[in-house]
């Protein structure tokens, strides 16, 4: 839990409720559920909540076990299993750096260094602007050292590239995600070294 | 059914069981935390590991592994035990070294298993998991740290209690079990978390830092806080009754006790009874049992018989009973009830008020009707087996009286009389669902035969008995959920007005209008005492209540954990308690009590020793009698004389207990009582934990 665990400090909004367009949404993939089964809507159904009012506080969640006849106990116990659910506030730029072995070799350091030049606060830390938090494998470990940054990944950054993103995230100016070196996919650096001729 | 070796042994066992449940048949125990036979398979602890061929080259978890024709298991082979031992070194990784300050210590299921398989030095030298302190109410303390998360009390509150409030937030090291909103388990089967807690990590609140399991006496007994007649043993030291738990008894309480049952044992070392007292200038004054008993004689003497009335209470013994009862005709009197809440069951026909299934009956029901009665309140450990078969599918359950959270899924009806009519009546929809069904049962709670119209409300469910097929063949539904244990035995002790005699309202009014100026209460402190007027009141019990401030002499008896008693429970089973400790003080088996009056009163009761209270017992019903069986009579018509429905009272149907862990003179002083009353509310069950 730790990190991870509500904040008592933060206080519960008072209400909670789907837009009419997530509603809407929601419906859908309770839908997709034979009857009776409709609890497993849970996980689309946090992401939504999550998506609606930036982190899941107690009362979406209430709201989401209500919505799926469960007893709240199970959707905390979905919600807290799962660390891409948040269940405290995160600041404006919710910056997720994959500091396991793959992208710590290849210069997740520098890139956490990069993040606090711009940011000016210390990386774990959070505040109402800027959250720099470190995650597990982000699974991209082809492109590392790897960023998660709202819904896309930013790949192959170095201290340069990543405090040029950063720069970029804070300017709110537009941003390429994907490899920052031009790499196509998962291809290897600088283009294909094997079976470059067709037979 | 297929076959297969453990250890060597061929077993045949049918298809579906388990490996570990296989082994059980055969007498080989295979080492578990998760498995519990009443609670579904997890397969989480993983301590049941055994070695299985033909399979893959590895252990396998033997609680969720099907058996398997030609299977070869080997429960303790050495790759056997050193994946048990390396399954203990992970779980000891992060339980803490406590055992000296812990309250399982000495009935530890992880000390126990770790005495065969653990090692006897750690390799671990990381720091441990500490898990903050978690709050669950006032009956369960807590201590998360030494959680194993074997998940038995998630499991325990959601398919048995019914109230999915526990679960495992987290993962991993860091999984915790919580309510995750610091409440209190919102049932009365909590108690039952602390038993099957296989480690200290819930422990018996009111229990903590007591006592060791090792210096406990241990005495099997019979719970008396509701008609269920759980077994319980009674663990006490010294002259203190420490704590209860249940006993297993698959046709009765299965292992499961209520919390009224554990926890109300407190109540049992405040507001007692310890001398007799006797009522000068008007106050009670300390007496001796001579000046008493002399009182009493005074009173007694030369009144007429009619002038005198007795009335039992709900904890009353069935041998205390029958000996006022003999005691009372001796004088003259026949205004005897041992109804204090004046329910109206046809004493005459012993049908009229059972459970005429018996509590393992309703494993075998598909439909139920619930007439006003709360039974998640009037007899949790019921209402547990009610929710167990519902769990089972094809019941279903339908309730007429006020809207209840039953912790199963019913149809509220209505509360009206009306729509009892209905069904009975067969216009109601409900009708149909118990006439088609096999083996339909109703249960008539004390909420629709304390009312006035009682009597009519038993000759209209008998109707809906008979016309729709609750009593046929081979099957009784008609089942009576008694509240006090006393009850049936009192009925079938032959405590009821004889002939001529005076039930309960009329004894009260008789006390109103003078006519009654003596009145023997034996532990009756439910009736309403201002109606009890001038009359010249004894009341025998344990406990300073309400019938105790309003007596003239107050004979101090024993309590259910103090004598060799006779309960017959709610479906006519008799069982009997045991002495754990002595009465306080002055305080006297009740028996003892009523033969020394008797002598003291000129008419001398024959019986001088317990096993002669309990020939006559046998002699008055074959309940009683251990080596007779009880005939079983024809089912008939019962209720209103003429089995006619008379004039019904258009009233709701309520339940009769209001405040689930108040209601007799024990749990009134049990402070542990108090608390759940403050904590759960009263009347209501609306959560007012801490932040509901």
């Amino acid at each position: 839990m730790s990190s991870h665990a509500p904040d008592p400090n933060v206080p519960e909004p008072a209400s909670f409720a789907f837009t009419e367009a997530n509603m809407v949404e929601a419906t859908k993939i309770i839908a997709k559920y034979p009857a009776g089964r409709q609890r497993s809507a849970v996980m689309p159904l946090l992401d939504i909540a999550q998506r609606q009012e930036g982190w899941l506080s107690r009362t979406a969640m209430d709201y989401v076990a209500d919505l799926l006849s469960v007893p709240p106990i199970r959707v905390y116990e979905v919600a807290t299993f799962y660390t891409m659910y948040r269940l405290r506030p995160t600041g404006k730029h919710h910056i997720e750096l994959c500091t396991n072995i793959a992208c710590w070799l290849r210069g997740s350091d520098d890139v956490k260094r990069a993040a606090e030049d711009v940011f000016g606060v210390p990386f774990g830390s959070s505040n109402d602007d800027v959250t720099l938090e470190e995650v597990e494998c982000a699974g991209a470990c082809v492109n590392a050292p790897v960023v998660a940054y709202k819904d896309d990944y930013y790949e192959d950054l170095t201290y340069d590239t990543a405090k040029a993103l950063f720069q970029a995230m804070k300017d709110g100016k537009p941003l390429t995600p994907g490899s920052q070196i031009g790499r196509q996919t998962s291809c290897p650096e600088g283009g294909p070294t094997t079976l470059k001729e067709s037979a | 059914m297929p076959k297969l070796t453990i250890d060597g042994i061929e077993v045949e066992v049918p298809a579906g069981s388990t490996v570990l449940q296989a082994a059980e048949s055969i007498g080989i125990e295979i080492p578990r935390f998760c498995y519990h036979e009443r609670l579904s398979i997890a397969g989480n602890c993983r301590m049941c590991l055994v070695e299985v061929s033909p399979g893959p080259p590895k252990p396998a978890a033997s609680c969720a592994l099907p058996v398997a024709e030609g299977m070869i298991v080997k429960t303790d082979s050495p790759l056997a035990v050193k994946a048990r031992k390396g399954v203990m070194e992970f779980l000891l990784i992060n339980h803490p070294l406590d055992c000296p300050i812990c309250d399982q210590g000495g009935e530890c299921d992880l000390q126990d298993q770790a005495l065969a398989f653990g090692y006897d030095r750690s390799r671990y030298n990381e720091p441990k998991r500490a898990v903050e302190e978690k709050y669950m109410g006032p009956l369960v303390s807590t201590e998360m740290t030494r959680c194993i998360h074997c998940t038995r009390c998630i499991r325990f509150a959601t398919e048995v209690a019914g109230v999915p409030e526990l679960g495992a937030v987290g993962r991993g090291e860091h999984m915790e079990v919580t309510t995750y909103v610091e409440r209190a388990i919102d049932s009365e089967l909590s108690g039952n978390l602390v038993d099957l807690c296989p480690v200290g990590a819930l422990t018996n609140k009111a229990y903590a830092y007591i006592a060791r399991p090792w210096e406990l006496k241990k005495t099997e007994s019979i719970d008396v806080f509701d008609a269920v007649g759980t077994n319980i043993r009674i663990d006490s030291r010294g002259g203190e009754v420490l704590r209860v738990l249940p006993r297993i008894n698959e046709d009765v309480n299965e292992e499961w006790l209520a919390d009224k049952g554990r926890y109300a044992i407190d109540g049992l070392k405040r507001q007692r009874l310890d001398r007799p007292y006797v009522r000068k200038d008007g106050r009670l004054q300390p007496a001796t049992w001579a000046e008493a008993f002399g009182a009493i004689a005074e009173r007694v003497k030369g009144a007429s018989g009619a002038s005198m009335a007795a009335l039992a209470g709900d904890m009353a013994c069935a041998e205390s009973m029958v000996l006022l009862r003999d005691l009372m005709s001796s004088l003259g009197s026949r205004s005897l009830d041992c109804r204090q809440d004046g329910a109206a069951f046809d004493v005459t026909q012993r049908e009229s008020y059972l459970f005429n299934s018996g509590i393992a009956g309703i494993d075998e029901a598909d439909a139920l009707l619930i007439v006003g009665s709360n039974p998640r309140w009037e007899a949790p450990v019921i209402n547990a087996r009610i929710r167990k078969r519902y769990l089972r599918g094809g019941f279903k359950v339908a309730m007429i009286g006020e809207p209840r959270d039953l912790t199963y899924k019913h149809e509220n009806l209505g509360a009206g009389v009306d729509v009892l009519r209905q069904v009975a009546a067969g216009t109601h929809p409900f009708a149909e669902v118990l006439k088609v069904a096999e083996r339909p049962m109703i249960i008539l709670g004390m909420g629709a035969l304390t009312r006035p119209d009682g009597a009519a409300v038993l000759a209209l469910a008998n109707t809906l008995a008979t016309d729709l097929g609750v009593v046929k063949d081979g099957w009784n539904g008609f089942n009576v959920l008694h509240t006090a244990a006393a009850r049936v035995g009192g009925l079938e002790a032959g405590f009821v007005p004889g002939p001529n005699g005076r039930d309960l309202e009329g004894i009260l009014k008789g006390c109103e209008s003078g006519a009654v100026d003596f009145v023997y209460l034996l532990g009756a402190d439910e009736i309403p005492m201002a109606r009890l007027g001038k009359a010249f009141v004894v009341y025998q019990g344990s406990h300073g209540d309400a019938g105790a401030m309003r007596a003239d002499v107050v004979l101090p008896g024993a309590a259910y954990t103090e004598k060799d008693a006779t309960y017959v429970n709610t479906e006519g089973r008799c069982q009997r308690t045991h002495r754990a400790v002595f009465p306080p003080g002055d305080a006297r088996e009740d028996w003892a009590i009523l033969r020394a009056l008797s002598e003291v009163l000129g008419h001398k009761l024959p019986q001088d020793s317990l096993a002669q209270v309990r020939d006559r017992l046998a002699s008055v019903s074959a309940v009683f009698d251990d080596d007779t069986a009880v005939p079983v009579s024809a089912w008939g018509t019962f209720g209103e004389p003429g089995g006619e429905p008379g004039e019904l009272a258009d009233a709701p149907f309520e339940s009769v207990i209001t405040t689930y862990y108040m209601t007799d003179p024990i749990s009134r002083a049990s402070r542990t009582m108090a608390e759940c009353t403050e904590v759960y509310g009263k009347g209501n069950q609306q959560r007012t934990g801490t932040n509901g």
